[in-house]
């Protein structure tokens, strides 16, 4: 009993000479810190977010000029890395999910390419992807007057990748309401569709009506659904014309005009971050279908499913639940990374709020606490819902 | 004569027979296996082309790369650069003694047996960081002090990630103990220093060094930029190192845990003895990955201004005598990089494979 309790005493007095030493450290850089900062002449606090910025920033989602304030740059930097990262994870999914089926086909081709890949994409730094891609594919590209082109839609310059766009014309209010009005019918249908599909369900047994019979009604209903909605689109198309007109970009004197420039930064960093993140994503992919049972494709052979439908049906599925908690990380490391931006001064929270605007104001701990503390919250977010996904998938087991 | 046939025509089945199986065994099979043909004619020859067969290997300056291929010249005209940085070339032999030092020191460990290793090891590992310091910062046995401005290049890339993941090795240990712990406070703040560190992009963390940290040392007292990016890097390794010796530990089985409790020995005795021991063994090949990790992120350092290996190669594509030749450059980079990496990678795939070998048969959850 006493030995217990004198653990246990023991215990207590450790940790609150922990917290006293953890206290004293802080009070101590902290005091440092003041001091230094009033040396410097720096006051403290948030308040120079209010100050008028007064640089301008090439690229933005949001309307931004130099006389907006420092707040709105740290928008502007966060609505860029989310654009960034976003573009990313997208293109990253797509050839990552490729490469990883690739590196497991028959083909000894596929398969073989697809490992080279891996092997290549991973092992070579992500900033030297960066500069690979900006300094030595970007930048030496022809100026405007001789960009590569395809269809005189799309142009390639040093400057970007110059697109069309849409414009509104007189129909698109039309086209809008139109497809609006369809597109809630449609989920009307579909939602009373399932409900009476739930309550046939419960009732199967009393009643003879197998559950086969219920799911193909209400596929047939899906299948004409669509065959109506694409009627309507059709009509529309015929009847008012398209909803869009196209603006290409033009060569003009010294510059395009029309349509919209996409800029080599933005390129170069989706590149590098979607090709070096594939990798990763591959090998995630590949580890899940391998880990599931070779009985499970023998049986969903033997049931007489073809290899595409046993690998949509009963494969992935079943990868798919070992697949997403490391998928997830690799898109926070995604997230992460797109910081790279500094390197090649894409305007992104980093590069612009961390950078140009701590070095216009000084206020370095501000700064960096509030930069560090929007990548921690993506990061935390991101984690909860994984762990709240784990325990979901668990108790499913 | 029917001999000779056979053993012509058997290889011949053979390889029709191999083709059909991994080339040509659908429809589908059949259009990728062409359409990666057809990459590979499209793609492969212009890089043969560029890399070796229009390249120019021989001779001096940039005047001399007229033909369309790549321009090895420039590589080979900045390679002392960009291996030994800025480093005075008259005192460069230290750095190679230090390289032959560290690789005598691992040398010992092959030849000599257990009986002496044990004392020799912990020494061996005391002394090198000494040697090594006094060797490539001088400032002993009449060496001249060479400031940290001239490190560079791959020297310094290894030096910040070998350092980086050395220095960081006992703070992991303790924060993944911690993180384990039986007291509430060492645990929440071990955990909540992990999740920090780990949650924020390394560029930030660079920054921090170099902007945030100066303001938060006395006046007067100014650490070094190299040391205070050391710093840095070493508390960012720390959190990847503890979660993956986390893992370690909980790989452990409780009965060991038990048993030694069992016996009587103290907590730390336990850990000491008995746990360590086991989950360090099990975690070497983790411990290698996030060193390739960290391997491949020291490159980040050029953007608070230390030229590593990426940031000289940077530094000479930009030289105005060579403009132009950033590619080779790169690619020069990206290969060395490469090699380490992935014979790393290697070691520490067949560090698995060994110590899954070794492992006793589990039962399979099924």
């Amino acid at each position: 009993m006493l030995i217990k309790q004198t653990t246990k005493l023991r215990a207590w007095l450790y940790q609150a000479l922990f917290i006293i030493g953890i206290i004293g450290i802080c009070w101590l850089l902290i005091d440092t810190l003041l001091g230094n900062l009033a040396h410097q002449g720096i006051v403290t606090g948030l308040d120079f977010l209010d100050n008028n910025a007064g640089f301008g920033v090439i690229f933005s989602l949001i309307d931004y000029n130099e006389s907006d304030s420092y707040g709105r740059v740290f928008f502007v930097g966060l609505l860029n890395t989310l654009l960034v990262a976003g573009l990313g994870i997208v293109f990253s999914t797509i050839l990552g999910f490729l490469l990883g089926i690739a590196r497991l086909s028959h083909n000894f081709l596929a398969r073989n390419i697809a490992s080279a890949y891996i092997g290549l994409f991973r092992n070579v730094p992500l900033l030297l992807h960066l500069f690979f891609w900006y300094f030595a594919v970007l930048q030496p590209l022809p100026g405007p007057k001789q960009s590569l082109h395809v269809a005189d839609a799309l142009f390639l310059n040093n400057r970007g990748l110059y697109i069309p766009t849409l414009i509104d014309n007189a129909n698109t209010t039309i086209w809008q309401y139109t497809i609006g009005i369809s597109l809630i019918i449609i989920m009307l249908f579909l939602i009373s569709a399932n409900k009476r599909k739930s309550s046939a369900t419960s009732s199967a047994k009393s009643s003879n009506i197998s559950d086969n019979k219920i799911s193909e009604k209400t596929n047939t209903k899906k299948g004409t659904l669509l065959l109506l909605f694409i009627c309507v689109c059709t009509l529309l198309s015929i009847f008012v014309g398209s909803p869009y007109d196209l603006n290409t970009p033009v060569f003009g004197r010294f510059n395009f005009s029309g349509g919209t420039v996409i800029i080599p930064e933005l390129i170069a960093l989706v590149l590098a971050l979607s090709l070096y993140t594939a990798a990763y994503i591959a090998e995630i992919v590949r580890a899940g279908i391998e880990s599931v049972p070779n009985g499970q494709k023998e049986a969903a052979n033997s049931l007489g499913l073809s290899p595409s439908d046993s690998l949509r049906f009963v494969i992935i599925p079943q990868a798919l639940r070992l697949i997403i908690p490391p998928l997830t990380n690799q898109y926070l490391n995604l997230t992460k990374n797109s910081s790279l931006a500094a390197a090649i001064a894409y305007p992104d929270l980093v590069s612009i709020f961390a950078g140009t605007v701590l070095n216009q104001t000084g206020q370095a701990v501000e700064i960096i606490g509030i930069t560090m503390l929007v990548y921690l919250s993506i990061s935390i977010a991101i984690s909860l819902i994984m762990s709240l996904y784990e325990k979901k998938s668990r108790w499913n087991q | 004569m029917s001999k000779a046939i056979n053993t012509t025509i058997i290889p011949l089945k053979y390889c029709i027979q191999w083709m059909y199986k991994n080339l040509f065994s659908s429809p589908i099979d059949c259009v990728i296996t062409l359409s990666l043909c057809l990459f590979i004619t499209w793609f492969f020859p212009p890089l043969l082309d560029w890399f070796i067969l229009q390249a120019t290997f021989i001779g001096e300056g940039s005047e001399q790369c007229t033909n369309d291929g790549a321009c090895w010249i420039f590589v080979r005209e900045f390679l002392p650069q960009f291996i030994f940085g800025f480093y005075p070339e008259e005192s460069r032999w230290r750095l190679v003694t230090a390289v032959i030092i560290a690789i005598l020191f691992i040398g010992i460990q092959i030849v000599f047996k257990k009986k002496y290793l044990k004392i020799l090891t912990p020494t061996l590992i005391a002394s090198y960081p000494i040697i090594a310091f006094i060797l490539l910062y001088g400032g002993a046995f009449g060496l001249d002090i060479i400031e940290t401005h001239q490190w560079g290049g791959l020297f310094l890339t290894l030096v910040i990630a070998i350092v980086g993941i050395a220095g960081a090795f006992p703070l992991g240990v303790a924060l993944a103990l911690g993180r384990q712990s039986n007291l509430p406070i060492i645990r929440a703040f071990c955990r909540l220093f992990i999740e920090l560190w780990r949650g924020v992009p390394l560029i930030t963390v660079l920054f921090m060094a170099s902007v945030m940290l100066p303001l938060f040392l006395p006046q007067g007292l100014d650490i070094d930029k190299l040391l205070r990016v050391l710093i840095c890097i070493m508390l960012f390794a720390s959190a990847y190192l503890a979660e993956v010796i986390r893992g370690g530990i909980q790989s452990i089985p409780s009965g060991q845990q038990e048993a030694a409790t069992a016996l009587g020995l103290s907590y730390w005795h336990t850990t000491r003895y008995i746990i360590l021991p086991q989950a360090l063994q099990h975690v070497i090949p983790g411990i290698v990955n996030t060193f390739i990790g960290l391997f491949k992120d020291t490159t980040l350092v050029l953007i608070v201004g230390l030229f590593d290996f990426l940031g000289i190669v940077q530094a000479a594509a930009t030289n105005p005598k060579w403009l132009g030749h950033a590619i080779e450059g790169y690619i020069f980079a990206a290969f060395v990089f490469w090699c380490f990496c992935f014979s790393m990678s290697r070691f520490s795939r067949h560090l698995e494979q060994r110590s899954h070998l070794k492992a006793k048969p589990t039962t399979h959850p099924t």
